[in-house]
């Protein structure tokens, strides 16, 4: 079925430009594959090396964040919307 | 990118930055970007939601939640998030590796260093879309 991903503003220079993109996912796992197989600069932005979701990377369906739902197995109900939302971290290195 | 803040943004980050001492401080610039310049029209000072408060002092956290709270004001002024600022409590103004691995390029990353408790030094970072380095931006304070 047809999922709309809101792409974040420092993430639109990888999908020319577009606040929203639709994709035909049954989950959220095959929404993100999907969104970066069609824009895969993408990639490196959310995904490690190793291919794991970066730690600050987060995805919410409608209000609820997927981590407290099924992870990327979470099945998308028909017109929910799935965001992408960063966590900031960060700091010095410590006894640097 | 340059960014710009004005004197009394700059005040109030300053004073946050200090209160929060020796722990890193951080918040969230809301704004625009007008021909390469990002704008600051307005602050979230946020708490330090860091799970471990012992490590605090070289660690800090702003969760989604806090991040989509200010996507939704931001939207709603006709603004943006354009950037996040954070201290760095007896260490230059420099990012990390580990700063590096928690960012995206085209976000201002606003780092100020405070000594013994005063904001000494302020450093605007922006970085590469290969994600190898962040590269240092000018900031402008503006009355």
């Amino acid at each position: 079925m047809a999922v709309q991903i809101l792409i974040p503003t420092p993430l639109r220079v990888y999908t020319r430009g577009e606040k929203v993109v639709t994709v035909e996912a049954r989950t959220v796992g095959e929404a993100l594959r999907a969104l970066t197989d069609q824009f895969p600069e993408l990639k490196r932005h959310l995904f490690t090396e190793e291919g794991r979701l970066r730690s600050f990377v987060n995805l919410y369906l409608g209000d609820e964040d997927v981590r407290y739902l099924q992870g990327e197995e979470t099945p998308i109900p028909d017109g929910q919307t799935l965001s992408i939302v960063p966590s900031i971290a960060g700091g010095r290195s410590p006894g640097s | 990118m340059t960014l710009r803040l004005s004197v009394s943004q700059r005040d109030r980050i300053r004073a946050h930055v200090e209160a929060g001492y020796p722990a890193e401080a951080c918040g969230i610039l809301l704004g625009r970007e007008v021909d390469g310049v990002k704008v600051v029209e307005d602050l979230r000072l946020v708490d330090n939601r860091w799970e471990n408060p012992a490590e605090q002092t070289h660690r800090f956290l702003i969760p989604p939640e806090e991040v989509r709270a200010a996507e939704r004001a931001a939207a709603a002024a006709g603004l943006e998030i354009i950037g996040f600022f954070h201290s760095h409590p007896d260490h230059p103004a420099r990012p990390s590796a580990f700063d590096r691995e928690h960012a995206w390029p085209w976000y201002a990353y606003l780092i100020v260093s405070v000594e013994g408790g005063r904001a000494i030094d302020w450093r605007v970072w922006e970085l590469r879309e290969d994600r190898s380095a962040f590269v240092e931006r000018p900031l402008e304070v503006t009355g």
